[in-house]
């Protein structure tokens, strides 16, 4: 693995991109590795563009500036090719995830020509049929940590029913739907 | 013993505070600061900390409760950021020139206009001639451990005055980070009871605070608090003396990277050091002397050691995440020059304006800064000595 | 440094020996401060009218009309500057202004 894993989430205000990559920097931290979660602001509102962003190193991060030149790219907002450049400074070597209903083939088209991997996960469908509402979250963390490898997946797994019961101990039948679309999500995304 | 977390710098700070469990709270949100006093009106709520915090109508209002409850003899503290800290600017000065030991959390964000939430250090620089004690942080573990060290320095008897916490604002206090927590009993031990001389609540022993000051008595009034905010840099020091041997972290009045024998220096605040730490390592990775001097106390200002550490560098760049409108520096450009000239030292210096209203500053960014000192060096030509990084023209 | 006698803060003090923020530790210590030296003007009590509705007393600046027993007494003259407020106040014409302030 590289020195450092830099990791760009696009979504919208809401949506809860910025929860995602707060959330991939919880369970990463988990394997004893230096973290940094961190959300870009422009403006407050419900639906806006927004950004954030993760680093993943076994040293210590002292850079605090956005990232430029992520490894991946985390698309959970389909709806934003037409505004985001999204494979902007995106590594050849690196890969772009998207949550998606659609094709492999249709989803390249709005790449801009962009020559690394691209993966795609319907979050929506595995959201829905896991917990019964849209929350994009669960899946798009799992779907990250397949295709970064920045962490095993049993592990993934074992830390985030952890979190989920610190986080949920009051509503267990919520743990289990977020564990399933966690599960679900590393089978389906491709 | 410590504790391996990951939080952010507004959760840094809300757990010094719960785990300092000091008196009186008043506080008023405002973006980037307002999780701090969320957070501890949670703990309070939760019966974690027996903090009473007052639910205030301004940031005057707050500033104003937490010099009623200091003087009381309550250990008080509040947090704001931007256009909350300049609404304090007043009362800002009574709680330092009646010597009230008083924390701030300032978590930097720009002023208006126009409108912007994002970060640069335009409110604490405006705020720097209130006489409070400064302290800057580049990261989410110096936020804590700034916050925790703040009242042995603040109510030290030689000191005696409010002091601000500073961190930047979303860079450091929205990101999470790794860090390392002490444990309560640690932090209650190193801090202690808040046990001040004379309050107003002592019954047996009146005081009356807030006399006024004829022109015959204001003059030594002001030189008396200038002895003790001087009296803070040594204290700062003492207190990060003891600090260290709790925590095994090292904190000194400004940090000195590589700056020994660097030819090109750069003097920075704030969370944009780590980046230009990174940017160091790769140009002295090309052969290239460049080094950096962070500040952490910027009020007292340690202008003589600042002027002994940066003697041996040809070409300094000034960084300042504000605008002066003077038209020839920043604030911490006039200082190191001022602090430059008493040693009678002349380096070529270069201030520049960056990062202001949340402009992102990448270890490009901070490079190119350097390759400009040596481009100054090679040419002989300093050209512009006052500039605007990534500016666009 | 803690001065408890507010007559040891005078205009010859050095600045080392003003208190911590002007503070004074001691209460009650405007009553050292002789009001009564600026009067140019003095309120004059004729006790035979007032009825001690004691309406002149919350409106004095200097607490210079000393009530013992819910009755006011004659004036504290070390503290009365002379404004006049009292003579105002008084529904029932027992305080007169004279000049001078003796």
């Amino acid at each position: 693995m590289k020195d450092i894993v830099q990791i760009r989430w696009h979504g919208r205000g809401g949506q809860g991109a910025k929860t995602a990559a707060l959330l991939l920097a919880d369970v990463v931290f988990s394997t004893g590795k230096y973290v940094q979660g961190f959300p870009e602001y422009g403006p407050e509102r419900m639906g806006a563009p927004i950004t954030a962003y993760n680093r993943i190193s076994d040293n210590r991060i002292r850079v605090h500036s956005n990232i430029y030149e992520p490894d991946y790219v985390v698309v959970v907002d389909e709806t934003l090719f037409e505004a985001v450049d999204m494979t902007k400074g995106l590594s050849p070597e690196g890969a772009i995830i998207v949550n998606t209903a659609r094709g492999k083939a249709e989803i390249e088209k709005e790449l801009r020509g962009y020559q690394g991997l691209v993966y795609t996960i319907d979050a929506r469908k595995i959201s829905i049929e896991a917990l019964g509402k849209y929350f994009p979250n669960s899946p798009m963390l799992a779907a990250v940590i397949k295709v970064s490898g920045v962490m095993s997946e049993e592990t993934f797994l074992k830390e985030m029913q952890h979190s989920y019961e610190h986080k949920f101990a009051s509503k267990p039948t919520v743990i289990e739907g977020n564990m399933k679309a966690l599960r679900l999500a590393l089978q389906e995304v491709k | 013993m410590s504790i391996r977390e990951r939080l952010s710098g507004n959760e840094a700070v809300a757990i010094a505070i719960r785990q300092i469990n000091p008196d009186v709270m008043p506080a008023f949100p405002i973006t980037p600061s307002t999780e701090i006093a969320q957070m501890v009106a949670t703990y309070i709520a939760n019966g974690q900390v027996n903090t009473e915090f007052i639910p205030v109508e301004s940031e005057h209002s707050a500033m104003s409760a937490a010099i009623g409850a200091e003087a009381a003899g309550a250990r008080s503290l509040t947090a704001t950021s931007s256009c909350g800290l300049a609404l304090m600017w007043e009362v800002l000065y009574v709680a330092a020139s009646s010597r009230l030991p008083i924390a701030m959390a300032v978590v930097n964000r720009a002023l208006s206009s126009p409108i912007n939430i994002n970060c640069d250090h335009s409110d604490s620089m405006g705020a720097r001639d209130a006489g409070w004690i400064q302290i800057y942080s580049e990261n989410n573990q110096e936020v804590y451990d700034n916050f925790v060290q703040a009242y042995r320095i603040a109510e030290h008897p030689s000191v005696r005055l409010p002091i601000m916490i500073c961190q930047d604002g979303f860079y450091t206090s929205h990101a999470v980070e790794n860090m390392e927590l002490l444990e309560d009993r640690e932090i209650k031990d190193f801090v202690g009871e808040y046990a001040p001389e004379s309050y107003l609540l002592n019954s047996r022993q009146p005081l009356s605070v807030g006399a006024y000051g004829l022109p015959a008595y204001y003059m030594e009034a002001k030189r008396s608090q200038l002895e003790a905010l001087k009296n803070a840099k040594q204290v700062t020091l003492e207190v990060a003396e003891e600090f260290a041997r709790l925590s095994g972290r090292n904190y000194g009045l400004f940090e000195a990277y590589r700056l020994e024998d660097a030819d090109y220096a750069m003097v920075i605040i704030g969370s944009t050091a780590g980046t230009a730490k990174d940017a160091v390592d790769k140009l002295r990775a090309e052969g290239k002397k460049a080094g950096l001097l962070k500040i952490r106390l910027f009020r007292p200002f340690p202008g003589e050691e600042i002027a002994h550490a940066l003697k041996n560098a040809g070409f300094i760049a000034c960084m300042d995440r504000t605008e002066s409108f003077n038209g020839q520096c920043g604030p911490l450009g006039a200082e190191v020059k001022s602090a430059l000239f008493n040693a009678r030292l002349m380096p070529e210096v270069i201030n520049y304006v960056y990062g202001i209203g949340g402009r992102d500053v990448a270890v490009e960014n901070i490079t190119s800064v350097f390759e400009d000192l040596i481009r100054i060096e090679q040419t002989k030509d300093a050209g512009d000595r006052y500039r605007y990084l990534s500016l666009r023209e | 440094m803690a001065i408890d006698d507010v007559t040891k803060i005078t205009e010859t003090i050095a600045w080392t020996d003003i208190t911590e923020g002007c503070k004074i530790e001691a209460a009650g210590n405007s009553r050292l401060f002789n009001t009564g030296e600026w009067r140019v003007d003095t309120p004059v009590f004729i006790k035979e009218k007032c009825t001690h509705c004691l309406l002149c007393v919350p409106v004095c600046p200097d607490s210079a009309i000393p009530v013992n027993n819910y009755k006011r007494a004659d004036f504290d003259y070390e503290h009365c500057k002379g404004c006049g407020i009292c003579a105002k106040a008084c529904p029932v014409g027992a305080i007169e202004m004279k000049e001078g302030g003796k």
